[in-house]
C-alpha cells in the first residue's frame, strides 16, 4: 500500500492554488467536478494527460495562495499519487496531511528529477528512487504527531479516535484534548 | 530568553509557560471561520466525525462572502448547504447578503477578533486579524470541521520574523503600499512558515484601517500570520465594539527572532505589483502609463472605509476615463452605509463608477467583473496570479486605492500626485 510507482510530471517553483484548480470551478466541491481541471491553468493539458498513479515533482513553495482544501481534492481525484517538492507552502502541506494526500519534501529529488522519469516511492522509509535504482532521495520526515494523522487516513478519523464518545458536548471548560496535545 | 508576541499567544491557548519554534501544540480556538467555498466541504467532514453538536455556537463564524449574491445554482446551492447548517447548530455568528460583508472585514468589524486570541479561518486571508494583536492564521476546510467538533487545532509554533518600519512617508503612502514593498522584498516564500511581525513609527502611526490592510497580506509572503502589537489606535478601534472580554498579549523585547528588517519608507513611492506575483513590487513611476481596462477597488485588503475615502478624495469630480471600467465595492454593509452618509457613493456614480454589494466577487474571478483574454486590471485586491481575476491571458496589477483611483481617471496607470483634486 505505501509502495507506489508511476510517471512524474514537473512543474515549477511557487504553484498557486489558483494554477492547481481556478476559484471558476469552487462552486462545487465534487472531488470528480475539480479533478477535470486539475492544474489547468499551469498546464491545460494536464487534467487530459495525467493517469492514476502519476507522481508530480515540483520547485519551491508548492500550493502557495489560497487555503482552498479543493487543491489537494483536485489532486488526488485526478489519481495523482503523491507531490514531492522542494517544499510546500504551510496552508497545502496541511490540507494535504489532513486529508490524506501524500507529500514529500526533497530538494534533491526536487532537482533532479525529470518529466517521465519513472519512480518508486516508499512512502513509509520516506524513499525516493529513480532510474531503475540509481537515483535515492530520502525525505524531510515528518514528525511523529502528522505521522499518527497520516496513519489514521486523515485529520478526521484522528479526531473520532479523541473525541471520547458520540454525541458529547465539548465544552470550554470540560473538553476532549487531542493527542499530542495539553494535558 | 523572552518569547515572542506569536509564542507568547499559543502557549496561553495551549495552555503552556513556554515554547519555541517548532513545537507542536494543540491550541483552544477562541474564533473558528468559514466561507461559501469552504464551508460546505468543513461541514461533510464535521458530519463524518459524528457528533450532534458543534464545540461552540458562538465561536463559529459562517460568512457567504466569495460568490454571493449567488452567482449561479450551484453557488446558491453552497450558501444553502451552509445556511442549513447554521440553522440546525443554531451558529450565532451567520450572515447573508443585506447584513454580511467580506469575511475579514466584517469580523473585526463586528469586534468578533480580539487581542490575544487564537482564530483559524478556512480561507488564508484570516491573518487579517493579526492587525487587533491575535494570533490568526488560514487552514483548510477539514481543520476547520475538527474545530467545530473539539474547539481546538494543531499548529506548529512558528519563528518570528520581525519588520520594522521607519521614516515619515509621504501622504499618499496607505497601509497597502508598506505590505506591497515588504513583500517584494521578502518574495512570496520569504516568510514562509513564519509569524510575521510589523512594528515602527510608521505602523505607530497608521490608522486600524491601513493596519488591517497590513496583515491581510502576510500570507502573501508565505506567513502564518502578521502580527501587530496592540497600543492607543487598537484600544479605541475596539472601543464598545469588542464583543468578548479579552487580554492584550505583547511580546517581550528580548526574545528571539528569525530575521528582523529596518526599513526607511521616507522615500518610498506608491508601489505596484506587476502580474503574475504579489512579490512583484515596483515604484509607481516605472509602470506608469500602462493603459488599463478595468479597476477594482474593494476586496478584503482594500474595501474599508479609509479606502473608499481616499478613492472619493481622487475622484471627486472627475469622470473615470472612457475605456476604463472602475468597480468599487464596499467590504461590508457597514462600510456601505457609511460611504452613503458620506456622499462616498455619489461620488463615486458621479465618476461613472459601478458600486456593488460586498463580495469577494472580482477578487478571485469569481464574478461582478470578470477579465477577457488580453484585458489589463489594476485591483486594490491581494493576488495578481495568473487567471486570477478571469482569462489565463488576462493581466493583473495591484496597488492601493490612491493608485487606483489615480489611474481610473487617467486611463492609465499613473501616481495620486498626478490628478488635480477637487474640493
Amino acid at each position: 500500500m505505501s509502495l507506489l510507482r508511476g510517471k512524474v510530471w514537473t512543474f515549477g517553483d511557487d504553484i498557486d492554488t489558483d494554477a492547481i484548480i481556478p476559484a471558476r470551478y469552487l462552486n462545487t466541491s465534487d472531488p470528480a467536478e475539480l479533478a477535470k481541471h486539475c492544474m489547468e491553468d499551469a498546464d491545460p493539458e494536464f487534467p487530459q494527460k495525467v493517469s492514476p498513479g502519476d507522481i508530480i515533482v515540483a520547485g519551491k513553495n508548492f500550493g502557495c495562495g489560497s487555503s482552498r482544501e479543493h487543491a489537494p481534492l483536485a489532486l488526488k481525484a485526478a489519481g495523482v499519487a503523491c507531490i514531492v517538492a522542494e517544499n510546500f507552502a504551510r496552508i497545502f502541506y496541511r490540507n494535504a496531511i489532513n486529508i490524506g494526500l501524500p507529500i514529500l519534501e526533497s530538494p534533491a529529488a526536487s532537482a533532479a528529477l525529470r518529466e517521465d522519469d519513472q519512480v518508486e516511492i516508499d512512502l513509509a522509509k520516506g524513499e525516493i528512487t529513480a532510474s531503475a535504482g540509481k537515483q535515492k532521495f530520502l525525505s524531510v520526515p515528518f514528525p511523529p504527531f502528522m505521522q499518527e494523522i497520516m496513519a489514521a487516513g486523515g485529520l478526521i478519523n484522528f479526531v473520532k479516535t479523541v473525541i471520547p464518545q458520540q454525541n458529547q458536548v465539548v465544552t470550554r471548560t470540560k473538553r476532549g484534548g487531542m493527542p499530542g496535545s495539553r494535558q | 530568553m523572552g518569547q515572542t508576541m506569536a509564542e507568547k499567544i499559543l502557549a496561553r491557548a495551549a495552555g503552556k509557560e513556554h515554547l519555541s519554534p517548532g513545537d507542536l501544540i494543540s491550541a483552544r480556538i477562541d474564533m473558528a471561520l468559514g466561507n461559501d467555498i469552504t464551508a460546505p466541504v468543513a461541514i461533510r467532514e464535521f458530519r463524518k466525525i459524528g457528533i450532534d453538536k458543534v464545540f461552540d455556537r458562538e465561536r463559529i463564524a459562517l460568512i457567504p462572502d466569495h460568490f454571493t449574491p449567488n452567482k449561479d445554482i450551484q453557488s446558491a446551492e453552497q450558501v444553502g448547504e451552509m445556511r442549513r447548517f447554521a440553522h440546525e447548530q443554531g451558529i450565532v455568528h451567520f450572515y447573508e447578503i443585506g447584513r454580511m460583508g467580506i469575511e475579514h472585514a466584517l469580523l473585526p468589524e463586528l469586534g468578533l477578533a480580539l487581542p490575544g486570541e487564537v482564530i483559524i479561518g478556512a480561507d488564508s486571508h484570516t491573518c487579517t486579524y493579526g492587525a487587533l494583536g491575535a494570533f490568526a492564521t488560514g487552514v483548510g476546510s477539514t481543520d476547520l470541521a475538527a474545530v467545530m467538533a473539539t474547539g481546538e487545532l494543531w499548529f506548529k509554533v512558528p519563528p518570528t520574523i520581525r519588520l520594522i518600519f521607519e521614516g515619515r512617508p509621504s501622504p499618499w503612502i496607505g497601509g497597502k503600499d508598506l505590505i506591497l514593498f515588504a513583500i517584494g522584498r521578502l518574495g512570496v516564500d520569504g516568510a514562509r512558515y513564519a509569524a510575521l511581525e510589523f512594528s515602527g513609527p510608521v505602523i505607530d502611526g497608521l490608522p486600524m484601517d491601513g493596519r488591517l490592510t497590513i496583515s491581510n497580506m502576510a500570507i502573501e509572503a508565505g506567513a502564518k500570520a502578521g502580527l501587530i502589537a496592540p497600543d492607543k489606535i487598537t484600544e479605541k478601534y475596539l472601543q464598545g465594539r469588542a464583543r468578548r472580554p479579552y487580554e492584550v498579549v505583547l511580546g517581550d523585547a528580548d526574545a528571539a527572532v528569525l530575521e528582523e528588517h529596518v526599513w526607511d519608507v521616507s522615500n518610498l513611492e506608491p508601489q505596484v505589483a506587476l502580474p503574475s506575483s504579489p512579490a512583484n513590487a515596483r515604484p509607481v513611476s516605472e509602470v506608469a502609463g500602462t493603459r488599463l481596462d478595468q479597476v477594482v477597488i474593494g476586496s478584503c485588503t482594500n474595501g474599508r472605509i479609509d479606502d473608499l475615502r481616499m478613492a472619493a478624495r481622487l475622484l471627486k469630480g472627475k469622470k473615470v476615463h472612457p475605456h476604463v471600467r472602475l468597480i468599487i465595492i464596499p467590504a461590508t454593509q457597514a462600510i456601505y452605509l457609511q460611504a452613503l452618509k458620506e456622499g462616498l457613493l455619489e461620488t463615486f456614480a458621479n465618476a461613472e463608477a459601478a458600486v456593488s454589494t460586498p463580495t469577494c466577487g472580482p477578487c478571485l474571478g469569481g464574478h461582478m467583473g470578470i477579465l477577457a483574454s488580453g484585458e489589463v486590471a489594476l485591483a486594490t485586491t491581494n493576488r495578481n496570479f495568473v487567471g486570477r481575476m478571469g482569462h489565463t491571458e488576462s493581466r493583473v496589477y495591484l496597488a492601493g486605492p490612491a493608485v487606483a483611483a489615480a489611474s481610473a481617471v487617467a486611463g492609465h496607470i499613473c501616481s495620486p500626485q498626478e490628478i488635480k483634486e477637487v474640493d
